[in-house]
């Protein structure tokens, strides 16, 4: 047996293979869900009733999908050019924190003018802590991958180090938190879901944008596809890539403003909650096109919030969910091979052919 | 001063048993970034064998043999599907996660049975354990820690004076001149990755059996990723290994006792981070060919296609 | 049966798609034998090789080793047979040390014995004249040395049959002579040695008989010291073919680009480009002759601005464009492609459509954040209606298209840019003879226009029919600038070979 690259594939056939992995997937967590002793029927069932049964808890559900969309946008520009940044956590939380440095110190603005002030911080934020690996790797090629992953950390203890020290609430009466924001620094509302949404659906349609008809994004596509063609073609690689990432750490650190100011209305270290991680593998199965990762993050939403929903209504852990998220990623990007190849027995006589 | 050292070789065995893990992994040229979830797979399977059959020996073998299991999942996707090595390795990280945090869940709160703790008291060596200081902190523990200085010397063993360890060697570094010396590449890779997953689910149980010996959800508490970092910071030598994880094992237990010195304990706590950054960057800069992650790294590896 | 001969290949023929790598081919090396195997590029000499080393298999005729006949499967069954094949670009894990190189894979007691592994290298080296260190890392060596290390694992497998692949093509002189010592050591131990290669000198200093390639069959086995270059030379070109093509007649302009005394160097410190100097001049097609791998890849790409060169000047319209940027020297108007062997690589990229490669230099001339496809489409479609490509639609990925229509989108995109001077390279690789005459005839017409062409060729047929002078190149260095109307393709071999002609070189 042996393996050829597919040139024959179709769209709707890949399709086909995606949606055979995914029924595959959910069959063989039943029968995870079944060994324990849980019905997974009713797992499932209450899952989307957690997530949707009531106005509250689509509202829930939407401001979970809302961080995964936005910080998946900013991880496919990066992937894009095959630059593997998985620190979009690090960037989330970095830009998190230059945003509640304006919403505590200058909560006396107008919101019209603070929300601005820390959207761009939040935007600047992450796009430094990105564009800390990013130039050692176009610089001395410093492997961007485990770079990223470590700076997550260091964000994290900088943003526990506040907590307990110099931005601690002094109302708090010794407990560490950062204090509440003031409501000039609150993301309003709309439709009961903060506007952290509108922005989500903007950023899609100008990251769409950006990659399909600007120059940028071009040369983003091209440096991803050959860094030797983009040389010949008289692009400048290194700031392409410098760029594109200063980008990709900003829209994650916008995401960071948003849970700071819309949904957590304090910084915390739980800030990120994860999301940089999960948008990694968000952005990965939507193929990197952002159009599709709007559904995928959904999906992806719909499965955090029913999965904390059945531990609460029928004390199902709500780890179900996790094991289901992750075995569907296991097949999904299974199939990929599927996509790329296709299996063909044949005689050794063959092999010599072509 | 003696407590504290004792103290920080408890905390690095879990780190050094995932390290080692990795290590193997990344010597065959895969990034696994799954260690934390192989790492939760083995504290629960391991605290589960152990708190329903009382049998120490079984619990090692039942954490390994989890985290070897959960391995062997990316392996597939990985060596054999070809999948990216990065998304594979997180998808691991949540299933690890989940899968120990749902069946864990009937563990929560329980302890572990008096036969298993009493396998795992500390026991001093005979003469070595005699030595002043050096014998408490090293020669005066359990067998699990034992088990760990013994693991990574046979670990460097192997790397440095076997054929084997060669071979492995070779394939992380250039898997086509390893491949065309006639190495079968795909069943070391396999091998490999699924030795290092066991290695790394009995790290996770070394804190649900012997260190707390209680089970909590998400036990590991991101030792897994410390783990990755380690691997950088002392090079990919198993050797080195044994005093990193002890380095980095106090380091998190340090912050706690410098409290009184008005050094936030966040620094401490980030340190194996930045120390692992600085590496990494010197290393590259340096262009060093011995210090560098193999070269195959992250690559899948196939023969190209006529 | 003469126990002597170590090989014999009888009638093999081998054929891929429609073309006949191999036809009807015998060939024969004896025990203490250097049997060199000549022809040009494409001949047939690296499938041959790759059937004795197990790659291909012969669609027929037969194979023996040491007077049996055998089939030989895989690179493995291979090295069992005693056949060890070094190839020209090196297999060796470069972090560990040549002792460890040696015993990869091999198989033999768990753990390694270091000191009776020296000692049983040592002996080796000793007995061939290798010049290896046992614990020295790949990569503090340099090039010759690397090679030594493969030829001593090869030896160490007990192969008695080696192939060497082009071994001195990144070899400086020295080295070439340490490994030429080395050869006649193996053939004098006993090991049949076949090299393959394609220049003359080479062949008359080292072989003892020399089989000649043309075009997948043999052209004869000579014994080396009954022959002469010139005779090899005639044997590898072949008959000059008749390819009517076109050259039409246009009056000389002024110079457009001119090298003086250029110099470069790849990684390894080997001279890549030496001392070269020529001039291009309006409305004339500047063919560029030579073996592979004689500095046309650097040529090309230091004119492109993306090769470093050590020493020299490129100077283009009064300034000199050393040190200038790729962008920079593009918009100056210097195109250039390059086809390389597997056709796509630089200059395209392959899952995008014709529009966005198009762009690929183009969007540096739009104004503006946008990128603009929409004019573009029309570029293209009219594109494709002139050089009749073959293609759905303009919104196809060009990996899809086949490798002519491939090579007319670039030369296409190239010609559209209107440049002053087109650097080409190798732009009729793999075209049948229709598609080449369209490209063809595309170059001639940017001739008329007073465009300076650069035109890097394989064939020597038809660099002699489609340029106006071409320049010679032999490692790196120019061995003759001649006017193609006025030579012969002997005499362009002989300076490919690296002979230079007195009195045949035309005024620079």
């Amino acid at each position: 047996m042996r393996m050829i690259k597919r040139t024959d594939m179709t769209k709707r056939k890949a399709i086909k293979i995606r949606t055979v992995a995914i029924i595959a997937a959910i069959l063989v967590t039943s029968v995870f869900i079944g060994s324990i002793g849980h019905n997974p029927f009713k797992v499932y069932i209450s899952m989307i009733e957690g997530a949707f049964g009531s106005g509250y808890r689509i509202r829930d559900t939407l401001t979970i999908t809302i961080p995964l969309i936005v910080t998946s946008i900013g991880i496919m520009i990066a992937f894009k050019m095959k630059f593997w940044n998985i620190g979009a956590e690090g960037q989330i939380i970095v830009g998190a924190l230059f945003a509640s440095y304006f919403a505590l110190n200058f909560s006396y603005l107008p919101k019209v003018v603070l929300l601005p002030l820390m959207f761009i911080a939040g935007f600047i934020g992450g796009g430094l802590w990105a564009l800390i690996p990013t130039f050692f790797k176009v610089q001395f090629g410093t492997n961007e991958t485990i770079f990223t992953l470590m700076m997550n950390y260091v964000a994290l203890k900088w943003v526990t180090y506040l907590q307990y020290g110099p931005w601690k609430d002094p109302a708090s009466m010794g407990f560490p938190k950062i204090a509440n924001f003031e409501d000039s620094a609150l993301l309003p509302k709309l439709f009961g879901i903060h506007i952290g949404w509108v922005i989500a659906v903007i950023l899609i349609i100008i990251i769409t944008f950006m990659m399909n008809k600007t120059k940028q994004g071009y040369e983003i596509s091209v440096v991803g596809e050959s860094v030797d063609t983009a040389n010949y073609a008289g692009m400048n690689v290194k700031k392409i890539i410098l760029s594109a990432l200063f980008v990709s750490g900003g829209i994650a650190g916008l995401v960071g403003m948003m849970q700071v100011s819309g949904v957590n209305q304090t910084l915390t270290t739980q800030v990120a909650a994860g999301y940089g991680y999960i948008a990694i593998i968000t952005a990965w199965l939507s193929g990197l096109k952002p159009a599709i990762i709007l559904p995928v993050s959904l999906l992806f939403a719909v499965m955090i919030k029913g999965g904390s929903f059945i531990e609460t209504a029928y004390q199902i852990p709500q780890a179900a969910s996790d094991i289901l998220q992750s075995v569907i990623l296991f097949f999904v990007i299974g199939s990929e091979f599927f996509i790329q190849y296709k299996l063909i027995m044949n005689k050794r006589s063959k092999k010599e052919v072509a | 001063m003696t407590t504290f050292l004792v103290a920080m070789v408890i905390a690095g065995t879990p780190l050094l048993f995932a390290t080692l893990g990795e290590l193997l992994t990344e010597k065959s040229g895969n990034l696994n970034l799954g260690v934390e979830g192989m790492m939760l797979i083995g504290a629960v399977a391991g605290f589960g064998a152990g708190y329903t059959t009382g049998n120490p020996l079984l619990a090692i073998m039942g954490a390994a043999l989890a985290g070897g299991l959960a391995a062997l999942i990316y392996a597939f996707l990985t060596v054999t599907l070809r999948a990216n090595q990065v998304v594979s390795g997180l998808a691991l990280t949540i299933f690890g996660a989940g899968v120990s945090s749902f069946v864990g869940t009937n563990f929560i709160g329980k302890k572990m049975p008096v036969e298993v703790i009493s396998a795992f008291v500390k026991i001093k060596i005979p003469l070595l354990g005699d030595i002043p200081v050096i014998g408490d902190v090293l020669f005066n523990q359990d067998y699990f820690v034992y088990m760990g200085y013994m693991i990574a010397i046979v670990i460097g063993i192997y790397l440095y004076n076997t054929r084997f360890g060669l071979s492995l060697r070779a394939i992380g570094e250039n898997p086509s001149a390893a491949d065309s010396s006639g190495i079968n590449v795909t069943v070391y890779k396999y091998v490999h990755i699924i030795v290092g997953g066991a290695l790394c689910g009995m790290g996770g149980a070394y804190l649900a059996v012997v260190a707390v010996p209680q089970w909590q959800d998400n036990i590991t508490a991101g030792r897994g990723w410390i783990a990755i970092a380690l691997v950088i910071f002392v090079k990919w030598n198993p050797y080195l290994a044994i005093f990193g994880s002890y380095l980095f094992g106090g380091l998190s237990i340090i912050g706690f006792r410098l409290q009184h010195l008005n050094i936030s304990p966040q620094f401490f706590d980030a340190l194996p981070y930045l120390v692992t950054i600085v590496v990494l960057v010197i290393s590259s800069i340096r262009k060093s060919k011995e210090d560098s992650p193999p070269k195959g790294l992250g690559e899948p590896y196939f023969r190209e296609e006529r | 049966m003469n126990n002597q001969v170590f090989v014999r290949m009888e009638d093999i023929c081998k054929t891929f798609g429609t073309v006949k790598a191999n036809d009807h081919i015998n060939f024969e090396v004896n025990k203490g034998e250097i049997h060199a195997l000549l022809g040009e590029n494409g001949a047939g000499k690296s499938t041959l090789m790759n059937m004795l080393s197990g790659i291909y298999k012969p669609d027929s005729g037969s194979i023996y080793i040491h007077n049996q006949e055998t089939k030989i499967g895989s690179p493995k069954e291979s090295i069992e047979k005693g056949i060890g094949m070094i190839h020209q670009h090196y297999k060796l894990v470069e972090v560990q040390t040549a002792k460890d190189n040696v015993i990869l894979g091999q198989t033999g007691s768990i753990f390694l014995r270091p000191k009776k592994l020296s000692e049983k290298l040592t002996k080796i080296v000793a007995q061939f004249g290798l010049s290896v260190e046992p614990d020295k890392k790949i990569y503090d060596m340099s090039i010759g040395e690397k090679q030594s290390v493969e030829i001593l694992k090869v030896l160490y497998r007990g192969a008695d049959i080696l192939i060497m692949d082009e071994p001195t093509a990144v070899l400086t002189p020295q080295e070439t002579k340490k490994l030429f010592k080395i050869m006649r050591n193996m053939a004098s131990e006993g090991c049949a040695i076949i090299i393959i290669t394609h220049k003359l000198h080479e062949v008359m200093e080292i072989s003892d008989r020399v089989t000649v390639l043309h075009k997948g069959a043999t052209v004869g086995t000579l014994s080396t010291k009954d022959t002469s270059p010139r005779e090899l030379t005639d044997l590898m070109v072949g008959k000059s073919v008749n390819l009517s093509i076109n050259r039409p007649e246009v009056e000389r302009g002024e110079v457009l680009l001119s090298l003086h005394h250029l110099n470069a160097i790849d990684n390894n410190n080997v001279k890549v480009l030496k001392d070269m100097s020529f001039k291009l001049y309006k409305g004339e097609i500047l063919g560029v002759a030579g073996v592979a791998g004689s500095g046309q890849k650097e040529l090309c790409e230091t004119i492109a601005g993306l090769y470093p060169v050590t020493s020299g000047d490129i100077i283009y319209s009064g300034e000199n464009i050393v040190g200038k940027s790729p962008r920079e020297i593009i918009k100056k108007g210097i195109a250039m492609s390059f086809v390389p062997e597997d056709r796509l690589g630089m200059g395209l990229v392959a899952s995008m459509d014709m529009i966005d490669n198009y762009l690929l230099k183009e969007h540096h001339n739009q104004k503006g954040f946008m990128i603009k496809r929409g004019p573009i489409e029309k570029v293209c479609e009219r594109m494709v209606e002139q050089l009749e490509i073959k293609t759905p639609s303009v919104h196809h990925p060009v990996k899809q298209l086949s490798g002519g229509n491939i090579q007319k989108v670039l030369i296409g995109r190239e010609i559209d840019s209107n440049p002053q001077v087109l650097v080409t390279a190798y732009v009729v690789r793999g075209l049948d003879i229709g598609a080449s005459h369209t490209i063809y005839d595309l170059l001639n017409e940017e001739k008329k226009k007073g465009v300076g062409i650069l035109f890097i060729g394989e064939d020597l047929d038809v660099l002699l029919e489609l340029c106006d002078r071409i320049v010679v190149l032999c490692q790196g260095e120019i061995t003759g600038v001649v006017r193609a109307k006025d030579t012969t393709k002997e005499e362009v071999g002989y300076m490919m070979a690296g002979e230079r002609i007195e009195g045949q070189v035309v005024a620079l």
